[in-house]
Order: structure tokens, then sequence, then C-alpha cells
């Protein structure tokens, strides 16, 4: 068995109902050079603990939504929605 | 008494660590323990302590599958590989140890128009560099693999073709931790197990100590040889690195007569079979999508994997499963590895090696080596910088390499 998610809208499922969008990380400032850019878009954490990573109900709502997990356990300690324009994970 | 039935030990028996070494290695799989063996055996180099935190080849040098090939995408990737399945063609006698290694041939099986267009540039690719590879169509895929079902109206993924590989195929590789680690410990190499590397101490852009549960050590050079683990032993010294880690499957179904002396491979299906010299069929399939440092398996890897390869070879269908297990891979963004030097000038990593890091040990081993000895990145690892990920130059191995094998 591998883990079970709760999509915010749908409720729980098997973990095989969702995309993996990888670990939240902090957007680059608007013009970015070229290093940070590079930071960005390949360079991660990849922490041994709890994770904030994002999550896509890839069969069901397809929204995407943001999990704290811990990868050394698989646990999953919550899941929510993103929070809006200006929080860590807005994508606006 | 004949010598025969003395109880001779491979490798020396676990001394105190010494308090300061000219090369430390973290991780006693392939690659930690293919520099150590290449350290002393090219360069002389003795005082070497390979430190392992469980027993070596605990990691993914025991949980691979055990495949062999060199027909990678980009040349860069080709030639390294090609120098590794060279090397692997005479260590096992140059360590007077059997390795099992078998070249029975590698099929990439190809499903679609798109993959034997793929199929057909990887082999011009590997023929540039020499490697032996090319396209082949039903009729001979049939003689290479009587057993296997080619030619079936009702499948999901018709076989159009395949990539023949023929230097490729199986080697036994708890044979080679162990026949690399008895010729590094004959060379004066310290193997160091149930040895953990707790942190590390860095100043003047130096490693300086390392503190472990058995004592800090310090030394003139620190090899990162830890696979799905090397972002918490980067983190030690404050290098980023752009990985994540993923687990890997496999399984085995209990022994069956010989049906199968190739390796098959299909990328679209997520499978690769091969049939080992006890007669299991060994099946794996792709890594999870998700990161974890859980090394525990899926249900749905189980189902999945066995239902595509039953329909290659549906005489399995009674086969009951023996085990199954799974490992962590570590997966660079471009599918190729992140080798040699870091900002930390005594620091250097074997890294991101997603899938495809046992067919690499003795290469990586070869040439970290060599980098350590003469201070120079040598011209074959000099693409896999990791500064490449800065300057946004990608070695991009995603066809051949997205498929584990
Ligand atoms: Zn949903």
């Amino acid at each position: 068995m591998s883990f079970l998610l709760t999509c915010p809208n749908c409720g729980t499922r098997e973990v095989t109902d969702f995309g993996f969008g990888g670990e939240i990380s902090a957007r680059p400032t608007a013009r970015p050079s070229l290093r940070e850019l590079g930071e960005y878009n390949y360079f991660r954490r990849n922490v041994a603990g709890v994770q904030r990573e994002w999550w896509f109900h890839r069969s069901g709502c397809r929204a995407w939504f943001i999990a704290e997990r811990d990868t050394v356990t698989n646990e999953v300690l919550l899941t929510e929605l993103p929070r809006g324009p200006g929080s860590p994970e807005s994508v606006a | 008494m004949l010598d025969i039935f003395r109880h001779r030990r491979m490798w020396r028996r676990q001394r105190d660590l010494k308090p300061a070494y000219d090369v430390v290695i973290i991780g006693g799989g392939s690659h930690g323990l293919a520099a150590a063996y290449y350290l002393q055996k090219d360069h002389g180099i003795r005082s070497v302590a390979v430190l392992e935190k469980r027993y070596i080849g605990s990691g993914a040098a025991g949980r691979n599958t055990t495949i062999l090939r060199s027909n990678y995408k980009t040349p860069e990737g080709a030639r390294f590989y090609d120098a590794s399945v060279k090397l692997y063609e005479n260590l096992g006698k140059e360590l007077n140890f059997n390795l099992l290694f078998s070249q029975c041939g590698h099929l990439t099986l190809a499903h679609t128009d798109r993959a034997m267009f793929v199929m057909a540039n990887r082999a011009e690719v590997n023929r540039l560099q020499g490697i032996d590879s090319r396209v082949i169509y039903p009729e001979e895929i049939k003689r290479l693999a009587p057993a296997m079902q080619v030619e079936n109206p009702h499948a999901t993924y018709p076989i159009m073709g395949a990539l023949y590989h023929p230097p490729g195929g199986i080697i036994r590789h708890d044979a080679v931790v162990w026949g690399l680690a008895r010729g590094a410990d004959r060379g004066g190499v310290e193997i160091h197990q149930d040895t953990e590397v707790q942190s590390m101490e860095r100043s003047n852009g130096r490693v300086t100590k390392i503190h472990t549960n058995r004592g800090t050590i310090s030394a003139g050079h620190v090899l990162n040889c830890t696979a799905g683990w090397s972002t918490l032993i980067c983190d030690m010294v404050g290098v980023p690195l752009p990985i994540t880690t993923h687990i890997l499957q496999a399984c085995v179904t209990e022994p069956v007569k010989p049906l199968l002396d190739v390796v098959i491979v299909s990328s679209q299906m997520h499978v690769y079979i091969s049939q080992t010299d006890r007669g299991e069929f060994l099946m794996g399939a792709e890594i999870e999508p998700w990161t974890t440092y859980r090394m525990q398996g899926t249900l749905n890897f189980l189902q999945e994997v066995t239902r595509h390869t039953l329909e290659l070879f549906p005489q399995l269908e009674r086969a009951r499963l023996l085990r199954s297990w799974a490992g962590l891979c570590d997966l660079s963004p471009d599918y190729s590895p992140i080798l040699g030097q870091t900002e930390v000038e005594n620091f250097h990593v074997s890294a991101g090696w997603g899938t495809y890091g046992f067919k690499a040990a003795p290469i990586v081993g070869k040439t970290l080596a060599e980098l350590v000895a003469t201070n120079r990145t040598p011209d074959l690892i000099a693409p896999f910088a990791v500064e490449r990920f800065y300057e946004d130059k990608l070695v991009s191995e995603l066809a051949a390499a997205a498929v584990s094998h």
C-alpha cells in the first residue's frame, strides 16, 4: 500500500488518483538572473521529513491543492487549498 | 586440512576509525567501493575509508535489476556508459571473482511510429560512438525471444520493432559489491560498516571534520556516493543539489524453466523483464512520481508490472510472485548524473543517478579516483558537473533513461 490523500474538494482517495506537483518553493524575483532561474527550476530541498508540496486531483475535480507530508513515513499531516495572491504558494 | 574448507573472510574485520584519511568515501555501495578500489589500484592511494551506515550493498547496489547497457541517447551519455560496460567486461578477471556477467543482449521494444523514430535516432548516436546498437523488426525479435508473444492482435501495445543492443546484459549485483570490496580491502582500503555520518564541519570552503556514530575523523578529500540520500549528506556541508528522491520497485516470480535469455524493456509499458540464472522472472517498472525516503513497495506497482509482463509472457499466468522490494533513486532534472567537484573544494559528489547508477559504477569509481588523485576533472565526466543546472545547459537523457532500463 502506498498512502491516501484527502482532496479538499472530494475527500480521501488513493494516491494513484492524484498527480504530484513537487515541493513548494519560493518563486524568484521579477527579473531573476540565469543562476536564480536555474535554482528555481532545478534545485530542490528534497527533505527527509515534513514537506509542503503540490498535488493535483487528476482523476477527480482536477483542482491543485497543497499537502504536508512526512517523506520518511509518507504520513499526510494536512491538505488544504492554496491561500491565494500574496501567499508563498501563490501562482498569481 | 584442505584449504577449501577453511573459512576465509572477504575483507578485514572492522577496526577503530583512524583520526585522519587521505580520502573518506561516504556510502558503501557500488560507486563508493569502485572509487575506493580504483584509488588504490590506479593511483596507489591506500589511506582510504569507506563509511557505510548499514552493510555494504544494502542500498541501491543490492536492489537494482542488474542490467548493464550503453545505448544512451546523448553522445556524452553513450560514451560514458560504454566506458563503464568495457570496464565491467574485464572486472571479473581483474578482481579474480566471478561476477556472473552475461552479455546476453538487450531489447528495447517500440510500439508506435514515434518510438521507432526515437530508436532509429538512438541507434545512429550509438553507432557513431562505436557502440553495437541497431533497430530490428518483429521477425528478428521472435528469433531472439521465441517465448515472447510478439504478434498479438489483441495487444494494448503492439510490437513494431526494437532497439537491439547485443553487448547489454545482466551481472550479479551482490558479486560486484563483494568483489570490489575485497579488491579494495586487499589494496589497503578500510571498509567501515554500521558507520553513519551524522554531521560535517566546513571552514574556508573545505570539509574539515566528519562526525560519525563511531567518532570524528578528518580527510583530504570526501566523496559523497550515497545515491538516494545524497541531498542529506550534501546538506551537511551546504551544497545544494537539483535532485529528488523516489522509490523504484522490482519483483521476482518463483523459478521457472529457462524461457528467456535476453533483457526485454518497454518504455511505453513501463516494464523491464529478464530471467535470472536461478530461473526467476525479474520484473521492474518505473519510479513512483512522488518523492519519499520510505523504502516500501506499493500494490499498484505489482498490479501494473504483472499485467504488462503477462501481455508479453502469457505463459507466466500461473507463476507466483516470490518477493518484491523497493530502493531509493536520486533523480536529476535531465536524467543525467551529477558528477565531480562542488563549490566545496575537497568535497565531490556522485549523484543524480535515477535508475541507472549500477551500470555506471566502475567508470564512476575510475573517474572520481582520477579526479581526487590529479585534482583535475576527467573529460569523460566534465559534461556532468552540477554547474550545468545554474547555466541551463542540460544533458537530456529523457528519451533513453526516463524508462528505467
Ligand atoms: Zn478532488
